[in-house]
């Protein structure tokens, strides 16, 4: 019982932080959405018994992506001319229309996954602990994890190179 | 209500809902970082229902495959805020629509 309701109270969060994305005018206020939705999330998957993948997502997305994305936010500043949410009120009735029926699409397309298919989490004890994730990942997918390296690296590289060439260009322009 | 439980259902239905909410988002916000906030909530979605999953059907490799896309959004957040602040410095804007020279 005590689990319905952790779940109801932060499903709810969820949402909230997720219609703020959407709606709020200000980029700073979606930021906190996102930042709810995530920490929900994260309790979401402690409910799960996914114990590392929950503490993996407070420290990857509210600490990491989230300070990220606050530090753009404050770097391009709050108060430039884009700072708008949704104005048009064809706008709303746009956004309810395509939210609502991709969700209804994404039920009917998985009703078999959550109509008939009811598990009832009963079948097999599945403890998400650090020892049984990295079982699997450093055992069955470890070319896998190795190439999530590669991509890390790759990713960086693209950052240094956007900034490093981006300022290039400036002091040509600048020169000329 | 005693014999109320949370199944795999309501995880997946959550998960629907927000990823319905995050593609909402990117259609109609047109402020670049916003866009990106969306994107990072259909991953997050994606995760929950990978995870809900996993727990349902009594595999770890649901966490392990959640574990790769938070790397995959990791790597994609630094590219694409990288991309972001490039476009503002030379447009001093992060909005999309203004984006339009390449337009025929």
């Amino acid at each position: 019982m005590a689990e319905v309701i952790v779940f109801i109270i932060f499903a709810m969060v969820a949402l909230i932080g997720g219609i703020t994305i959407l709606v709020a005018p200000d980029p700073v206020y979606s930021a906190i959405g996102l930042l709810a939705a995530m920490f929900s999330l994260a309790v979401m998957y402690v409910l799960l018994d996914a114990h590392l993948v929950a503490v993996i997502q407070v420290i990857i997305y509210a600490g990491a992506v989230m300070t990220l994305f606050l530090f753009v936010i404050m770097l391009i500043g709050v108060d430039t001319t884009d700072k708008y949410g949704i104005v048009a009120p064809a706008q709303r009735i746009m956004t309810t229309v395509v939210a609502l029926g991709l969700f209804v699409a994404i039920l009917l397309a998985g009703r078999s996954a959550w109509i008939t298919g009811t598990n009832l989490f009963g079948t097999p004890d599945l403890n998400g602990t650090i020892e049984n994730v990295a079982d699997e990942l450093f055992g069955t997918w470890t070319i896998v994890f190795l190439s999530t390296v590669l991509l890390l690296t790759i990713a960086a590289l693209g950052t240094i190179a956007l900034a490093y060439f981006g300022n290039e260009v400036e002091d040509e322009e600048a020169t000329l | 209500m005693d014999g109320l439980e949370v199944t795999a259902s309501w995880y997946l239905i959550l998960a629907a809902a927000l990823f319905a909410i995050g593609v909402a988002g990117v259609v109609v916000r047109r402020n670049a970082l916003v866009m990106f906030m969306s994107i990072e909530l259909m991953l997050n979605s994606v995760n929950l229902t990978f995870v809900a999953v996993s727990k349902d059907l009594g595999l770890i490799e649901g966490q392990v495959a959640s574990l790769f896309v938070m790397v995959v959004a990791a790597a994609e957040v630094t590219v694409g805020l990288a991309i972001i602040v490039a476009v503002f410095r030379k447009r001093s804007s992060a909005n999309v629509d203004e984006l339009a020279e390449l337009k025929g």
